[in-house]
């Protein structure tokens, strides 16, 4: 250890490398033993969020999906603060996005055809 | 050796995903060590493209057939077999030899490890770094393994490639080593402590050998350091490997962590505290 380091350190300013090395580690074996990588992770976090917002209004801000590892066991952990429940239509509209029901005026051969319609 | 045997052999994988961590310097060590306690031990070198087992156990002037020849019923077993000088309860079998084209499939592997086993209490199997082929063909005869690291992030994280792939095919029991340990860095915190690796890795440890120049002085000679009862810390540490897989409780303290005097303990807090040497 240089005298920089050990001031640093003194400072509580620098974590000693073997914590860094730990948690590093824990990071990225988060991700190695689910074989997902942080790019596909933050697609399934935007996915996520999509379909939870359908139903329930969340606070996007502190909203959080995320890998976590603990005796090999690799779990997916989202936490999602709820700021109020949607309103009944809102809620038919969202059944109906996924396939469980028709909204009463939708045409399905024209939800099925592509659209290049900006919405 | 006695073609008659009563318990099914120990097939045990010795593994790491990285190289250079010790994988062949365990084996040969814990093979004398387990054949000094006894035991009919078989070392069976798979690593056939940069074979060195040979090597550490100052064979290699003796190896005439591998186990391609056994296979392909040019040589008896017997004759493929070498056996240890000072050691006669040991014997290594190298897979193949460098320049092998053609490497043995998965199937080659089981039934030499199952003839080997017929004569054997423990057959140690030294794989190759890596987890592709030379892996596979390696594990597929294991019944369970040794996962070998060191205490840093690469070898942490190949190690735990490692592991996914044994459990995924049913070896069991996984135990680990954790290998060149250097007390002084862990109690300051600039290396991952022994709790810190054995967290990460959730496996049993079954040993710890130090960081030891002894290693070095062994492997020129080609004597291993369990071969001539050195009391140096890697000889103690292999030899209590080889007691604890036979079932022998034997506690394992971590050096960084170990009570001396009132003097030391104090240097050590010190030293913890402020990681200043
Ligand atoms: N406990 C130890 N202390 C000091 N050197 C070691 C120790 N274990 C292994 N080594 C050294 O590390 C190098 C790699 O060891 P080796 O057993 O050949 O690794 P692998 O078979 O995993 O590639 C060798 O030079 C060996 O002498
Ligand atoms: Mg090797």
């Amino acid at each position: 250890m240089t005298l920089f380091d050990f001031i640093q350190r003194l400072l509580g300013r620098q974590k000693p490398s073997g914590t860094m090395a730990k948690e590093r580690l824990q990071l990225v074996l988060a991700h190695d033993r689910s074989d997902l990588n942080p790019e596909l992770l933050e697609q399934m976090r935007r996915e996520i969020l999509e379909v939870v917002q359908r139903y329930v209004e969340i606070d996007i801000e502190e909203g959080d999906v995320s890998l976590e590892t603990e005796d090999r066991v690799t779990a997916l952990v989202a936490n999602l603060p709820i700021k109020r429940a949607r309103p009944l239509p809102a809620l038919v509209a969202a059944a109906a996005a996924v396939g469980m029901a028709q909204p009463p005026d939708a045409d399905a051969s024209e939800e099925l055809a592509p659209t290049d319609d900006p919405d | 050796m006695d073609a008659v045997t009563s318990d099914p052999a120990r097939i045990i994988l010795i593994c790491s995903g990285k190289g250079g961590v010790g994988k062949t310097t365990l084996t040969a060590n814990l093979g004398i060590a387990l054949a000094r306690l006894g035991e009919r031990t078989v070392v069976l070198d798979a690593d056939f493209g940069l074979r060195n087992l040979d090597l550490l156990l100052g064979l290699e002037n003796r190896i005439v057939y591998t186990a391609q020849e056994v296979l392909a019923e040019t040589c008896r077993l017997e004759q493929a077999l070498v056996k240890h000088k000072q050691e006669p309860n040991l014997a290594l079998l190298p897979a193949g030899n460098p320049r092998m084209l053609e490497w043995l499939t998965p199937e080659d592997m089981q039934r030499i490890v199952a003839m080997v086993a017929e004569r054997a209490d423990f057959v140690l199997i030294d794989c190759p770094a890596g987890i592709e082929d030379g892996f596979k063909n390696a594990a597929a005869a294991a019944r369970e393994a040794i996962v070998i690291t060191t205490p840093e992030v690469s070898a942490v994280r190949d190690a735990d490639r490692v592991i996914g792939l044994l459990n995924t095919r049913g070896v069991a029991p996984v135990q680990l080593v954790l290998n060149r340990v250097r007390p002084k860095m862990m109690a300051s915190q600039e290396m991952l402590g022994v709790d810190d690796v054995t967290d990460i890795l959730a496996l049993p440890l079954v040993g710890l050998v130090v960081e030891d120049e002894q290693v070095i002085v062994s492997t020129n000679r080609g004597e291993p350091l369990t071969l001539n009862g050195n009391g140096s810390g890697a000889a103690l540490a292999y030899q209590n490997i080889a007691r604890r897989l036979r079932g022998e409780e034997i506690p394992l303290e971590d050096p960084s962590k170990a009570r001396r005097g009132l003097r030391a303990r104090l240097m050590n807090k010190i030293r913890k505290t402020t990681g200043l040497f």
